[in-house]
């Protein structure tokens, strides 16, 4: 939208701000480190986060467990009993179990849908924004029609034709996050090709394609780390939406989304059931919402 | 003033025009030969033949996408392989319960998010403001899906307030509502927060609380009119959320909107009607962003138009 406020003081700070030397420079990681664990909320969910990558790496390495393999003696046992601390499902396997195994694949589809959209994103991002041109409206015409679809029925629709599956699931999921990135970085080499530097760089005579790599991309590179670690929860619950529907990893692979969908056919007989992993849905999402905003205001304190 | 209105539409059209093109060449590209979905695993050679030619993809593809246009004037989305029926009319037919769910859970976000988000800037940094501010960043992280049937086992199968599922009774829109309102109320209640504390730092309202308003006018008619802007964009964008929320607060709650449908007609294979739901939904979305920006310019006067 083009419109024009009447300049007033805070626009002329604004830019004031956006001009001066400092915003070019690299966030110091050191310094950067010690205002995130500085940072009470951000904190928290670091140690969920921790707490969660060390069970599904040495979980099953402690508890050796075959997901695929029933119990039926054992079959929908309450929290508690027989040694079993959140009971059992419906084909008799420990919950407890099958929520630490399924760690591994909610935690895993989360980064590679979000490593996709990073791996797609970035460049298109940076290259609409320092390129300009014909480029920039193509890739933008293109970004505007990706966005007016709600993530959750892109994700649906490219499900529907391409299969269920880990691998489809994470092209489905890392499809809906490109267009995050694409905005992002583009509003930074905007920003960025106007930099001194940056100029400099070129009045060198140094190649576009090599401005944009070794200048552009590294100092565009603070905020796509935060917007990743949001952009992580966001593709949490959008993969295990599609396991809830029975649309995305397939059963027995015991994907928290999945696990829920199965748990809603007892939710009347077995409420537990779906307690469970929708709580470890849920606080894997807080945990990377809380980093996420903390590492916002760790790696940009002018927004803080 | 209208040849922005105009011009503001006419720049909707190549969105809608790539949202089609889209949603074509999705339904083409992607692996699997639809006609022998449609026929079944039981069909002839001879069948799926006869199906290909009925659906015109005997045809080269672009045969194919001017017919696929063409017919979108018309407004003719094809049969459904399921129930024979005009995708229009399956659509059609689901989509008031839809509308319903999104503005009564739009009415309830915009009520308890923006009476939070003022009461959030009043009492700021006491635990009543930390409180609020928290909920918005757990209303994001909520899995909607368990959240309704946590709603579920507490409301319907514990003290039986409300209808588990369906839309029989009045009551029924209760628990959906509430589902699909929770992620939008945090976000309204941040928005409306900021702003109003921007607006509570200004000069004519330390000027009205001077002359003597009553607190309750201050921030009503000084300040939340003033802050209303920035918590409407927020208010726009959120419609277009709802609507797919609804997807997945349909399908937990049995309610009978097109959230549900599209769901359904992916386990049916009934792409015809999957094809026909994402392109209203991108359509939806499209216009709704149209009418938020066109309420900018009616709204405040401030902000001119080039």
């Amino acid at each position: 939208m083009h419109m024009s406020i009447p300049a007033s003081t805070t626009a002329e700070a604004f830019e004031a701000e956006s001009l001066a030397p400092e915003a070019a420079a690299s966030v110091r990681p050191a310094a950067a480190w010690r205002r995130l664990v500085g940072h009470r909320s951000a904190v928290l969910g670091l140690s969920v986060l921790t707490i969660y990558a060390v069970a599904s790496i040495v979980g099953p390495i402690l508890f050796p467990f075959n997901p695929g393999q029933n119990q039926l003696t054992t079959v929908l046992f309450a929290p508690g009993q027989e040694g079993h601390v959140l009971g059992t499902d419906n084909f008799g396997r420990d919950e407890l179990l099958l929520l630490v195994y399924g760690a591994r694949y909610t935690l895993s589809l989360g980064v590679m849908a979000v490593a996709l959209g990073i791996i797609v994103g970035v460049p298109l991002g940076s290259v609409s924004g320092y390129f300009g041109g014909w480029a920039d409206i193509i890739i933008q015409r293109f970004t505007d029609v990706l966005l007016a679809f709600p993530p959750i029925v892109l994700a649906l629709a490219l499900v529907a034709g391409l299969g269920v599956g880990l691998r489809n699931v994470v092209i489905a999921v890392g499809v809906s996050s490109v267009p995050s990135f694409v905005r992002l970085v583009r509003a930074d080499s905007l920003r960025l090709r106007e930099l001194p530097f940056v100029e400099a760089a070129r009045a060198l005579g140094v190649s576009p394609w090599r401005i944009l790599l070794r200048h552009v991309i590294p100092n565009a590179i603070a905020p796509v780390i935060v917007q990743a670690t949001l952009q992580m929860g966001f593709a949490i619950l959008l993969a295990a939406s599609l396991g809830f529907f029975g649309l995305g990893v397939q059963p027995p692979t015991p994907e928290w989304g999945e696990l829920l969908g199965e748990a809603r056919n007892y939710i009347f007989s077995d409420p537990n059931l779906a307690t469970f992993p929708g709580l470890a849905i849920f606080a894997a999402v807080l945990a990377f919402n809380l980093v996420g905003d903390g590492l916002r205001d760790a790696l940009d304190p002018r927004l803080g | 003033m209208i040849t922005y209105v105009a011009r503001r539409v006419l720049a909707g059209v190549p969105t809608l025009w790539g949202v089609a093109t889209v949603v074509f060449f999705m339904a083409r590209l992607l692996p699997g030969d639809p006609a022998r979905v449609i026929a079944g695993v039981l069909a002839s050679p001879e069948d799926v033949e006869r199906i290909r030619k009925q659906m015109g993809l005997d045809q080269p593809l672009w045969v194919q996408y001017l017919d696929f246009m063409g017919s979108l004037l018309h407004l003719d989305l094809g049969t459904s392989a399921h129930t024979n029926a005009p995708v229009v009319e399956e659509i059609g037919s689901r989509l008031p319960y839809t509308i319903e769910l999104a503005l009564v859970a739009l009415a309830i976000a915009i009520t308890a998010g923006i009476l939070a988000g003022i009461v959030a800037a009043i009492r700021r940094n006491t635990w009543l403001d930390l409180v609020i501010s928290g909920l918005s960043v757990f209303g994001v992280s909520m899995p909607v899906y368990w959240l309704g049937l946590m709603m579920i086992i507490l409301f319907a199968i514990d003290l039986h307030l409300f209808p588990a599922a369906g839309a029989d009774e009045p009551a029924s829109i209760v628990m959906p509502a509430l589902t699909l309102a929770l992620f939008s109320v945090g976000l309204i209640a941040r928005m409306t927060r900021s702003s109003m504390l921007e607006v509570l730092g200004q000069d004519y309202v330390r000027t009205a609380r001077a002359k003597g308003a009553p607190f309750r006018v201050v921030v009503f008619r000084h300040a939340l009119r003033n802050a209303l802007l920035p918590i409407m964009t927020v208010i726009g964008l959120q419609f277009g959320a709802l609507l797919g929320g609804a997807v997945v607060t349909e399908t937990v709650f049995a309610w009978p909107g097109v959230g549900r449908l599209l769901v359904d007609s992916i386990f049916f294979r009934d792409y015809p009607v999957v094809q026909g739901l994402v392109l209203m939904f991108g359509t939806t979305f499209v216009v709704i962003n149209l009418l938020v920006d066109l309420t900018y310019a009616y709204v405040d006067p401030r902000i001119h138009y080039s």
